[in-house]
């Protein structure tokens, strides 16, 4: 199950490795995605901090970690293909983290959540 | 996005699902499908871009001594009628107030063409020159649509009475467009064959459906600002403004000094003593994009700032236009465009980026 952070993260946890996302609004927002900048496996993540940054024709934008915790994998596959993002926001993960605590994503919005928060904008 | 003006093709835009975004005060369609999809439409088939906001003037009178001609850098009396062409108006210090299009309707008759955040401006500017005949403000009543793309020429012919190939470069026609006067220009921002269409506010919605009908892709201001940087082309406000000179942008070719105009006299003086700044294309060779304002260093001297960017889909690759202190730059070697995060080289290049 996606939760989703207020600057358009989503993660999903399997026991503790989390996998971050941008939600389909953040990536309809951005339009063509032509770059993404991926962190470093064995680099902290730290919630609320960049740890990523993306860039599409008109924009550019650092992404936020929604959880903490260390990456242990980053989507390769998107250094060539960024625009897999715009096809499948949802279907594409971005990176994985071992997650310092689970608890973090009971902060995150659930999927209803996310949806009245997108209405306040 | 209150207090913005609206074309009179705003709701086809809502229609078709437009993102729009507030530009130099209008509500604008700035995406509809995707920017890139809009792009190669317009390089591979026919795009259709609402240009509405843009400014017209008109000015009836006598063209070569009313004082009309000294308002921009066109000699207005050389110009053929049925030609227009693209210059400037400047101030005393030869910055650039405006970039214009100008047409030569008649022997006595011309239509401006002007940027929309610079309507006012312009239309002061260009009144104060003229002592003699008539000078008429036409914005608001008037809509324009570009169509531009290979297969432009296909789809707009059998909307006109006249042979679009009598048309060259920079000519147009004063003719009718489903029943109604308008203005057939061979003319574009995007680099293909293209025309850009004047119109009543009233007929340009028809116009635009019809269009659509025919197969043309509508095109954002997203997809019109890459498509004009591939070229080249300035865009006011990036390129040129009132500090910045036509010279110091790197297009005083568009100059005409057969006859006299303000700003000429700083201008010249600027041909004589070498300008201090110029504007510069280069690429970045990867698929970062440089963006405007971002700053632009040598050996560890800021040296200047990028005007425009964007990651070009011809190209697949990072371009853009920066104006840098020419007594610094070298341009025998890479230059560095600090990011939001880090830093990049950018690479010497020649215009146009896409040919």
């Amino acid at each position: 199950m996606k939760r989703y952070s207020n600057e358009h993260e989503w993660a999903s946890l399997e026991g503790d490795i989390a996998t971050f996302g941008l939600s389909s609004y953040a990536v309809e927002q951005l339009g063509d995605i032509t770059f993404l900048e991926l962190p470093e496996v064995g680099q902290d993540s730290v919630k609320g901090e960049s740890i990523a940054f993306i860039e599409s024709v008109k924009a550019a934008s650092d992404i936020y970690a929604p959880m903490s915790g260390e990456v242990i994998e980053v989507n390769e596959e998107l250094n060539d293909a960024p625009e897999k993002l715009n096809e499948d926001a949802n279907g594409t993960w971005i990176l994985k983290v071992k997650v310092s605590d689970a608890s973090e994503l009971d902060e995150l919005m659930d999927e209803s959540a996310y949806k009245a928060f997108l209405e306040t904008l | 996005m209150e207090n913005l003006k609206r074309t009179s093709l705003y709701d086809k835009h809502v229609k078709l699902g437009a993102r729009n975004v507030g530009f130099c005060g209008w509500d604008m369609p700035v995406q509809y499908e995707g920017v890139i999809k809009e792009h190669h439409a317009c390089r591979n088939d026919v795009a259709l871009f609402d240009i509405s906001h843009m400014g017209e003037f008109y000015f009836k009178g006598d063209i070569a001594n009313s004082g009309v001609n000294l308002a921009t850098t066109t000699d207005f009396v050389k110009l053929p009628i049925g030609k227009c062409k693209y210059g400037f108006m400047l101030n005393k210090d030869g910055g650039t107030i405006d970039d214009l299009i100008v047409y030569k309707l008649s022997e006595d008759e011309l239509m401006f063409v002007v940027n929309a955040a610079r309507i006012d401006v312009d239309f002061a500017q260009i009144k104060s020159h003229i002592k003699s005949g008539t000078f008429e403000n036409r914005s608001d009543i008037t809509s324009k649509i570009d169509l531009q793309g290979p297969n432009s020429k296909k789809m707009l012919q059998p909307l006109v009475s006249f042979d679009l190939d009598e048309l060259s470069f920079f000519g147009f026609k004063q003719t009718t467009l489903l029943g109604k006067p308008a203005i057939v220009s061979r003319t574009g921002y995007t680099g293909e064959l293209g025309y850009e269409l004047y119109i009543d506010n009233e007929t340009a919605p028809l116009l635009w459906d019809k269009l659509i009908d025919d197969g043309a892709t509508p095109a954002g201001l997203g997809a019109r600002d890459v498509l004009r940087l591939e070229k080249g082309y300035s865009l006011y406000g990036h390129e040129l403004s009132e500090e910045i000179s036509p010279l110091e942008a790197s297009i005083g070719f568009f100059i005409q000094y057969s006859s006299d105009f303000t700003g000429r006299e700083a201008i010249e003086k600027q041909k004589e003593q070498g300008i201090k700044r110029a504007v510069i294309p280069f690429v970045t060779k990867s698929k970062r994009s440089p963006r405007n304002g971002f700053e632009v260093f040598q050996n560890g001297q800021k040296i200047g700032y990028v005007t425009s960017g964007t990651y070009s889909p011809c190209l697949d690759e990072g371009i853009g236009l920066a104006l840098v202190d020419t007594t610094l730059y070298d341009d025998s070697k890479e230059i560095e465009i600090k990011l939001q995060r880090g830093s990049m080289p950018g690479y010497k290049a020649t215009l146009p980026f896409y040919k």
